[in-house]
Parts: structure tokens; sequence; C-alpha cells
């Protein structure tokens, strides 16, 4: 909202400059994003002119020498380029002197051989408006000489107000002179629907609008226009008042420079008009050529599906049953409350004009505005819900407007088509609620003060308030709290608040248990030399097929987002890897020569088993998230996780090496992970099906880790990467961090026994494992896996595992004759799985 | 006979003394404690001595033996030790080589360490920490915090939407991490103090806006709470992260989920608030102002309370302040990063300075 301020200082000049309101402004509730200057920075040197004479340049097609009255008594020679500089004309002169908007200072000069003094003026060059067609041309009037900021808003400080969407009454002027009123203490004038100033220049006898009403046998509005609201949820008031011997040419300089100041093009006086009447009032309007009503019918009602309008703004617009539109005889004539209908458009020719100020439904016209992309000024407005009061004071406004400026006749009566006005009940503001709410104490009188400075009417009720609000702050206060909040923001709060901590002692504050151990997972990876990503969570949809994931795999249907910014990040991921391997990518072709990286994030998959806990995607209140968000871990390495020295070059890190970060990372939450193939077929689509398998902990699947398929890999370009991914809630679960019970430890010695076993190639470790630890009996402490050979020696397709079994008893050192057998029975069980020892 | 012992004795003390090597000193002892030794044939005869010598030689006999062993055991030691010595002393190494490098510790991401610093500093204040879902329905993202259908409100945040015909309500990506504050609510009854850190989504994309994004949430209902404790809580907060010099303003604002609302600023730590470096230039990081807008905060919105009523929130009762903010924001000035787009990049050039 762009606030000229010397617009707002008709009702309210606080006397501060600009920047220090905008600061008093910003600390009260209103952000003013920038006071900007419009045109040049000084208005100096800048004056109306007369051209006296234009004549051709000598020696210049495109130049003319004018000789130009600035009210110097002797005329002025002003060489000018413009096409339609003619003499008569009333311009703006820029004497030597004057400097331009941008820095340039004009300088006496010759041209062409011709001494040019001062230089004339168009809108751009001004700031004023875009027109660079030719120089600005005034209407008569302004005696030569006068400075020109007497007549246009040069170097007119403008503020930029960013206000909230609950302050309607600071769309408009006069709101935000309260507003300053509030802030400053300096008087505020009567409301300009209140017999307060209308615009320089204006006598106040046009402001006896109430006049208007008295039936003299004039031509009456109701007698001309008929208004059936059809929908009153969607259109609770329309006001009209048809106005005749309407002049339409363009507006009073002034009017068309605070319009400009705005930020609004002039276009005709009475266009003009109701532009200017919502910038002071907030209350948008509407003028149709009266004669271009066929039969003075206007119907508000929801527009049929497909139902087309030409809009002002030269477009069409297809309607939906759900909008409301004002229609004619014909069809439609306006889209209720966003743009008017080019069909009864204001012209040159018109000579009867109606002005329309509505009430619109704001949610109504808000979703309206989504569904066409269009918003306009007044939909900006409407769509935050205007009070239907609202509609009389831009009526009064825009008749005194229209009689001393277009010098119209008003019909007798304003036709009003109203629902019953929204029901307005005083509030009461208790004693000490205020202290309750802020935890400052503000005195009673000084509350009523501030409310009633800002536009409230206030009784005192013993030590309660009972405040009645007015109709532009209707929608925005309707509770105690709202008064708090009003009067709190007037209160200085910064300065005077002071700065306390919450009471009530026993609180205990911290990390959850999961959380804690989410953060010992992160840390190990860090520990074991992995960067930390952090990567998009919506992906391409064809990543899908990168990763080689067919049709059948859930991960294949991902969360789809109904407005993606582009199509590449149009789905939510459902596995981190893709994420990981594209960071590995963008490194390596940026020059890394290898990555260790990892992601601790939420995949978001569509539906299946939540928990365990809120890394589970298990979260608190009532009503489930629409999609399971597990948090996983995924690391990926390409190249070496280890140094290379002098000493020697470390290979690329393979499976091996990755297990052994993945059993760091289990190890340091004081549990453990196994790797296994489950099935017969691939473990993943995208992983090596000879080296990978999937993740267990407990005898539960919680992941995958392996090579990368090379098919994979290469999608993104890389020679080759190992890589895991886990779910990280049933990992943490399995870990029994701060919740271990100590169990007394033996004095007695260990009894290692080394044997070499031959089992056939296709035989898993865990497998030998297994049967051993299934047969070795409580005296069987551990077995290690400690060299694996095939070759030489060994039959082909068959391996040889050397385990070391670790024997021990709590209470005694055990002897070769209690050992002995137990090894029996461990070689007895091996062959059970085609295992024997080796010679 | 005792005087020859005691002779042997010294002539055998000087031979071991005289032994320069593990050699001469294995002569030395089987020359005077060997089998053919004479001492041993001495105590090997005493039974043939006179009785009244057998005692005196016997004993002179022993001790002197077992003198002589424990000196020829040190003497043993000694030379091992100082062979030991010279053979260590050649084995040389070329100390000024580069060590062997351990494997490198990789780097947590900036946003990461961050977010634990404020969870850290909440915790201190008696905060718990809570998660909650990103895909979430419009109800805990807008209508349970007092955004209705149809508010303009909604309009304040470019929503992404989900495809969806499950849910009678549409689904979307949280735009803040304020459904968390129902989500906690309906989950426990006052008192509660709670942050949420954690990713949101906008339809936005620049250098200081991402379509995705962390924010930390915070929430604080119970019997006493006031406007004046959130400015106590962030001033708190903000001192720990930004120096115990700094100073918080608030500005009065709007939210459709607090009433009284706020911004909040935290003072400059470049130019201490002035606006102004040393050497009278404006200062670039608050752009002369003397304050960093941080983020939005204020008094929970009774209409909020309204939604959990089940679980105890009576606003004639309790109170509450909520805030919230960016992570990124804050690591940014923390660390002097000036394109937001930087964390998501992933560039371990970049990851890799913050260890």
């Amino acid at each position: 909202m762009r606030v000229p301020y010397g617009w707002m200082a008709d009702y309210c000049d606080p006397g501060l400059e600009p920047r220090d309101l905008a600061e008093q402004m910003a600390m009260t509730g209103t952000e003013v994003e920038r006071v900007v200057t419009l045109g040049p920075e000084s208005a100096d040197g800048f004056v109306i002119g007369k051209a006296v004479s234009v004549e051709k340049h000598p020696d210049a097609d495109r130049l003319n020498v004018c000789q130009v009255d600035v009210g110097e008594g002797e005329v002025r020679t002003i060489v000018c380029g413009a096409p339609n500089v003619a003499a008569g004309q009333t311009v703006v002169v820029a004497l030597p002197g004057a400097v331009m908007p941008g820095g340039m200072k004009i300088k006496q000069a010759k041209l062409r051989g011709v001494e040019s003094n001062g230089m004339i003026c168009s809108e751009r060059e001004l700031e004023l408006g875009e027109d660079h067609d030719g120089i600005l041309v005034l209407g008569d009037g302004p005696a030569p000489g006068t400075p020109a900021a007497e007549l246009l808003p040069l170097a007119e400080p403008v503020l930029d107000l960013e206000v909230t969407p609950n302050r309607t009454d600071c769309f408009g002027i006069y709101g935000v002179a309260r507003e300053a009123h509030a802030i400053s203490g300096a008087e505020l004038a009567p409301a300009p629907w209140d017999g307060g100033p209308i615009g320089p220049g204006l006598s106040s006898e046009a402001g006896d609008v109430e006049r208007l009403d008295d039936p003299v046998g004039e031509e009456s509005t109701a007698d001309r226009i008929r208004i059936i609201v059809q929908d009153e949820d969607l259109c609770p008031r329309f006001t009209a008042r048809g106005y005749t011997d309407v002049k339409v040419g363009p507006s009073p300089l002034w009017l068309k420079a605070r319009l400009i100041a705005a930020g609004m093009r002039p276009i005709s006086n009475v266009v003009d008009i109701t532009n200017y009447v919502m910038w002071l009032t907030g209350q948008p309007m509407h003028a149709y050529d009266l004669d271009l009503v066929p039969e003075g019918e206007l119907v508000v009602r929801r527009a049929e599906s497909g139902e087309k309008v030409a809009a002002l703004d030269g477009n069409e617009y297809e309607l939906s049953d759900q909008m409301v539109a004002v229609a004619d005889r014909n069809g439609l004539a306006g889209i209720g409350g966003m743009m008017g209908g080019s069909v009864s458009e204001v012209s040159e020719t018109t000579t009867t004009v109606l002005m329309e100020a509505a009430n619109w439904n704001g949610p109504n016209l808000l979703k309206t505005s989504r569904d066409l992309g269009l918003r306009s000024e007044a939909s900006s407005r409407f769509e935050k819900q205007l009070h239907p009061a609202l509609t009389l004071r831009a009526q009064a406004v825009a008749a005194r407007l229209m009689i001393e400026i277009c010098g119209a006749t008003p019909m007798t009566g304003l036709v009003d088509v109203a629902a019953p006005a929204p029901a307005s009940e005083p509030i009461r503001l208790r004693a000490g609620r205020v202290e309750r709410i802020l935890g400052l104490a503000i005195e009673t009188d000084r509350q009523a003060e501030a409310l009633e400075m800002l536009g409230f009417g206030v009784e005192r009720d013993g030590e309660d308030l009972v405040v009645t609000v007015p109709p532009d702050r209707h929608y925005d206060v309707t509770r105690e709290i709202d008064l708090v909040e009003e009067v709190g923001r007037i209160s200085d709060l910064d300065r005077n608040l002071p700065a306390t901590l919450p009471s009530g002692a026993g609180r205990p504050g911290g990390l959850s248990r999961q959380q804690s151990l989410q953060r010992r997972a992160e840390d190990s990876l860090r520990e074991s030399g992995f960067d930390e990503m952090v990567g998009w969570s919506f992906t391409d949809p064809a990543e899908v097929e990168r990763l080689r994931l067919d049709a059948a795999d859930p991960r294949s249907h991902p969360v789809k987002l109904a407005n993606p910014l582009s199509e590449d990040q149009s789905v939510m991921r459902t596995i981190l890897l893709g994420s990981v391997l594209g960071a590995a990518q963008r490194n390596l072709s940026r020059g890394a020569d290898r990555v260790a990286l990892f992601e601790s994030g939420r995949v978001y998959l569509p539906a299946g088993e939540f928990g365990p806990g809120p890394l589970g995607g298990d979260f608190p209140g009532n009503t489930r998230p629409p999609s399971n968000e597990p948090q996983h871990l995924c690391a990926v390495a390409v190249g070496s996780i280890d140094p290379s020295s002098w000493r020697g070059e470390a290979g690329v890190s393979d499976f091996f090496a990755l297990k052994g970060v993945l059993e760091h990372l289990a190890g340091g939450l004081g549990t453990a992970v196994t790797v296994e193939r489950l099935a017969d077929g691939p473990v993943q689509p995208f992983l090596h099906p000879g080296k990978s398998g999937s993740v267990l902990v407990e005898g539960q699947a919680i992941g995958w880790i392996g090579e990368v398929h090379p098919l994979v890999a290469a999608e993104y370009d890389l020679d080759g990467a190992v890589a895991f991914e886990i779910a990280l809630a049933d990992l943490l679960a399995a870990s029994p961090v701060g919740e271990e019970a100590y169990v007394d430890f033996t004095p007695f010695p260990p009894v290692d026994r080394d044997l070499a076993v031959l089992v056939a190639e296709e035989v898993s470790a865990a497998t030998v494992v297994a049967a051993v630890e299934g047969s070795g009996g409580e005296l069987l402490t551990g077995v290690s896996v400690f060299d694996v050979y095939s070759g030489e020696g060994v039959g082909e397709g068959e391996k040889s595992l050397a385990l070391r079994l670790r024997f021990r008893a709590p209470d005694r050192t055990l002897s070769d004759e209690e050992i002995d057998p137990l090894v029996s029975g461990i070689v007895e069980s091996l062959a059970g799985i085609g295992g024997k020892l080796r010679g | 006979m005792v005087e020859r012992i005691e002779e042997i004795e010294a002539e055998a003390k000087a031979a071991v003394e005289a032994a320069g090597s593990a050699a001469e000193l294995e002569d030395a002892r089987v020359k005077y404690l060997g089998r053919k030794a004479e001492l041993t044939g001495i105590l090997r005869g005493i039974a043939d001595l006179p009785p009244e010598q057998r005692g005196p030689v016997g004993s002179t006999g022993n001790k002197v033996r077992k003198g002589l062993e424990a000196m020829i055991e040190a003497k043993v030691e000694g030379l091992k030790n100082a062979e030991l010595e010279k053979s260590l002393a050649e084995d040389r190494i070329d100390v000024t080589l580069p060590g062997s490098p351990a494997r490198a510790v990789g780097h947590l991401h900036p946003i990461t360490r961050t977010r634990r610093l404020i969870e850290d500093v909440m915790i201190g204040l008696g905060y718990q920490v809570m998660e909650g879902p990103e895909v979430e329905h419009d109800y805990y993202n807008f209508t349970a915090l007092n955004h209705p259908e149809g508010h303009p409100a909604r309009m304040l945040q470019d929503t992404f939407y989900v495809e969806d015909d499950q849910h009678e309500e549409e689904v979307l990506l949280r735009t803040h991490t304020s459904p968390m504050q129902v989500r906690a609510m309906e989950a426990s009854p006052p008192p509660l103090f709670m942050i949420v850190p954690g990713k949101t989504y906008r339809r936005d994309s620049d250098a200081t806006h991402s379509p995705m994004f962390h924010q930390v949430e915070g929430l604080a209902v119970g019997e006493k709470i006031t406007l004046a404790d959130l400015k106590g809580t962030l001033l708190a907060m903000l001192r720990e992260i930004f120096g115990p010099d700094r100073e918080i303003r608030m500005r009065p604002h709007f939210f459709p989920f607090t009433e009284p609302s706020v911004e909040f600023d935290v003072s400059c730590f470049r130019c201490g608030g002035s606006g102004s470096l040393e050497d009278g230039s404006r200062c670039g990081l608050c752009k002369g102002i003397g304050w960093i807008e941080l983020g939005g905060a204020g008094m929970v919105d009774p209409n909020v309370f309204g939604f959990v009523a089940d679980t105890g929130y009576d606003p004639d009762h309790v109170t509450g302040f909520a805030f919230g903010f960016g992570i990124e924001r804050i690591a940014m000035l923390q660390h002097n990063v000036g394109d937001l787009r930087l964390f998501f990049d992933n560039d371990v050039r970049m990851l890799e300075q913050f260890s």
C-alpha cells in the first residue's frame, strides 16, 4: 500500500520525518518496506512553463526551438526533441541547476548551435508515469513560474506499507492517518465521509451529501436501475447511485498526481474517482455507463459454469458456477468484486453514470482470484473481507467528487440491497487481563486512551472497559485478546516490556532416547570419514527408473505434488540413495577424486507400517499423518575412504570397507548387524546382484548394503560406488545403550581352538558360524572367521574357512578333556552342512 | 680355607666386572661357579673337613657363591640393556617423513550443527525436542492454527499441495513447523515446553528463498506465561547463539495463530547494533539498521487452544507463547554464508569447512 505523505497529511500530519514515521509504524505493527521519494530528490528548479512559440530547429529535423514563459518576464529559449510539443501548452520545465531523477543536473547547453536554457520534461523523466512518447502537457490554469511541486507530487515522499491481511483499514489513506494519529498523538481530521477534507481545492460545500437524498422531484436512482442480488451469501451488500450530466474528461492534475504517487494510472475523471475513493477509504468502487445497462437492470448471481465475460483489462474470462458475477439482461457485465466488464465501460461519450460500492464474500473472492489467476486492487481488498457499512462511506465521498470534478448531478436516493449487517457486540476488556497476557501493567486510563485513538468506542465499567469496534476493524478485533494486542502495540512495548523467563520449576528438558541415539549414529558416520549432506525431499519421478525400481515396488509410487515448481522436483523421495548418488556425481564432476557422503533424512511413503517412535514416522497427535515418513540413514563411498600416503596407495573402498563402517555404527550403539542374502534373487534392483545383502538387526531386515549396480552407477556417471541405507528407528530400537545390566565377568582364562573347515563355495560364512554356535553349548562364548582360502590344496568349488572358537567357564579353568568332546560335536554339526575338517 | 674363599671372591668379582660381553661373562661364571670351579669343589668337599671348619667354610662359601650369582645376574641384565640400546640406536628412521594419515574424520552438515546448538540451548531452558510430519493435513497446517478456509493469511504462504484422494481435506507439505503445536497439545496436557526442528516447504526459490528449508518452532504453555516471558526466552536463546551482548527487539506483527503477534530481531553482532562499522562505513550485515530480522512469535491465540480443549487447554487458565525461525538463517549469520542454496548443493568443499 503506497501512501503519499502529503495525502495522509490532509488528515493527520504527525510532524515526523517520513523515515521516523516509518520506524514508528514498524514498531507498532505496520512494516514500511521502504520510503521512496517520487521523482527528483528535490523539487527545486522545476517550474511551470508556457510554450509561447515552437519552431523547427534550423539544423535538426527532430528538434524544436521553443520560447517558454517561466514567469521571469522574458521568455527562455529551450530546445526540445518531443514530437508533441506545441505552442500554447502548459508544461513542466527543469531550469538549469535542477537535478533530474537519477542524478543528471540540467545545464545551459548548445544543441546544434542553439542555446538551450532548460528542459521540458516528460512524465517518465519526472517519474510521474510511464509515458515517454512526448512531454507532459498540463491543463491550462497554473501561472508560468509556479513551482511544479505545488501541482505535481515532485519529491513527494511515499511510504510503501506492508499491510498485514488483518488490517483492512490500512488499505485506505484515512486508516493510515488514524494509525499515525495513534502513534504520534497529532490531531486527526474528520473522515472524508464525515465532513473532512476530500482533496485540495475542493469546496467543503460539496460535502453536503445528505442533501442528495432529499426528494426534490429530480430523477431518482431507483427509477433508473433495478438491482437484484440473487446470492446474498456472496454479495452481502450492493449500493448504487446514478449521476446525470457527467462530463467525462481528464482528472485535475492534483488527482492524477495523487493516483500516480499511489502507483495507479490516471484514466478518466470518473474512473479516477473510483480509484481515488478506494485508496482513501479502503472500499473499492466500480462505475458503469448507465446508458449501456439494458433496461436498467443488474443482477448479482453465481455465474453459470463456462459463462464468459469480457473484462476491463481486455481479457475474456471463463467463470465457474462457484464465482459471483454481475449480469445485465444480455450477459455478464463484470466479475463481482474483481473487475468490471467492458460492455458498460465508462468512455468519453458517457453522460450517465452508475457508481457501485458493493460488499463481497472474502473467502469466495480469494478462491476466484486463485482459480482465475487474476488479482486486482479491488479483489485484494475484498478478499480480506470488508465490512458492508464501508460501502456508504465510499458513496458519500464519491458523490462529492462527482459533483465537483465531473460537474455531475446526482440522482436522489441510493439503491441499497443489503443482507442483515453482521452483528456487533461490545467487547469487555477485563481489568488485569492486559497484564496477564503481556506481563506488563498498563493503567486502565492509558488503555482506554490507546483504544480511543485507534477509533474504538470505550466505556468504563468499574475497572473493566467495554469497547465497541468500528466497522473497518470489525473482522480483526472480535475478542478481548484482540483488544490486548491493540493496547500493547500502542504502548511502546519494545522499550517497556521486561524480559523474564517463565515461572514454574521442575520441567525436565532433554532429548528423547531416540533423539540422543540418532545423534550418536550420525556422529559415528562422521567419525568414519563421511560428510553429512542434506538432499532435497522432492525428486524427479524418473529417479525410480534410474534406480531400476519396477512398478511392483512400493517405492515406485511416490507422494506426488499437485503444484510442483518443476518436473524434476515433483515427487517426494522414497529412498535416499538417489539424492546421495546425485551429490556424489556433482562433487566428482567438479573435481573431487573421491567422496564419502551420508544423509540422515526422511523418505516419504504413501502407506505402510509406522514406528517405532517419531523416527519411524509415528508422531504425536490425534490424526495420523497422511504419509509414512521414516528416517533413513544412507551412506555412499566412491573411491577410497582411507587415505593414501608415501607408504602406499589406499585401495578403492569395497563392500567390506563399507560393511566395516556399518558394523562400527552398530557397535557404537551397543548392538550388531548381520548381512545376509534372504532370498535367491537380487537383494535390490540397484545393487550388484553378487555383492549385496540385506542388513539385519536381531533377525529383522532394516535395510541393504552393497556395491551399486554398474548400470545404475553409470546413470550417475560413477565408475562404481558402495552404499547402504537403513531404517534408523529400527536400528536404534535394538540398541541397549543406557539399559545395559551388569553381568559378572569370569576370572578364569578362555581356551581358544582353531579349526579349518572345508565347505562348498556357496555355503556362507554366516551358515558355518551358525552351525558352530548351534552346537557349541554354553561354554562356547565366541566364534570368528579369521581367514578364507580357496585355491591350491582346496578342491574345486570349495573354500576353506579358518575359525577361532573360544570356550570359557565362569567358575573354572577348562581342561582339554572338557573341550575335546565339544569340538567333536561341532565338527559333527559342520558335517551336517557339508563341512569337513581340512587335513 | 676361609681366606682362600675370600681370595676367590675378590678374583671372581674382578673378573665379572671386567667382562665386556655376554661371552666373557659366561666364561667368568663357568670359571668361578661352574662344576669344575674351585669354589664348587670346596663346597662339595665340606663333608671331608674337620668338624670345626665345616661351619665357617660352608657359610662363607655359600654366601660368596650367592653374592657372585647375583652379581653375574645383574651384570647380564646390564649387558643386555647396553646391547639393546646399541642396536636401537642403530635402528634409525627418518623422523621428518610425513606421518601415516589417520582416516579423515567427516563433517556434520552446518544445518545439523546449528540445529543441535539450538536444541541444546533450549534443552537447557527446560524444553523437550519433538518432531512432526512434513506431509501434513490441511487441518494441522492451517485450520487448527486459526487459518480457516478462505482466510487470506493462507495466501501469505505459497503452499505445495499433494495429489491425494484418500482424505477429505487437502494434503500438503507443511509450510511451517507450527502444525506440531497442535499435535503436541493434542498429545499432552499443559504445562508444555517444547521445540520442533524440521523441514518446511514453500513454493518459492531464489537466493534467500528455498522451496525446502528448516525451521525451529517453540511452544511454551502454562498458567502464567506472558509476552514478557517470550521476550526473556528469546533473548536468552539469542545470547547463547550470538553472544552475551546481544539485545532483542520485538515489533508487533500479525500471525493468525498468535495474538498479540510480533516479529523479533537481534541486535547486529558485527556492528554492535550501531548500524555502522569502526571505519564509519555502513554495516553490510544489518544494512545499517543495527537489527537483524530473525523470526515470528507471539502469544498463542485462544482460538488455537479451542482446538485442543479436550486435553485441558482452557484460555482462561493457561496462556502460552510460540515462536518460529529459520535454521538456515541462523547458520548463514553464524558462518557468513551468502546464498541459501549452498546448503542444499552439498559441495564437499563447502561441507568440509565446518568441522
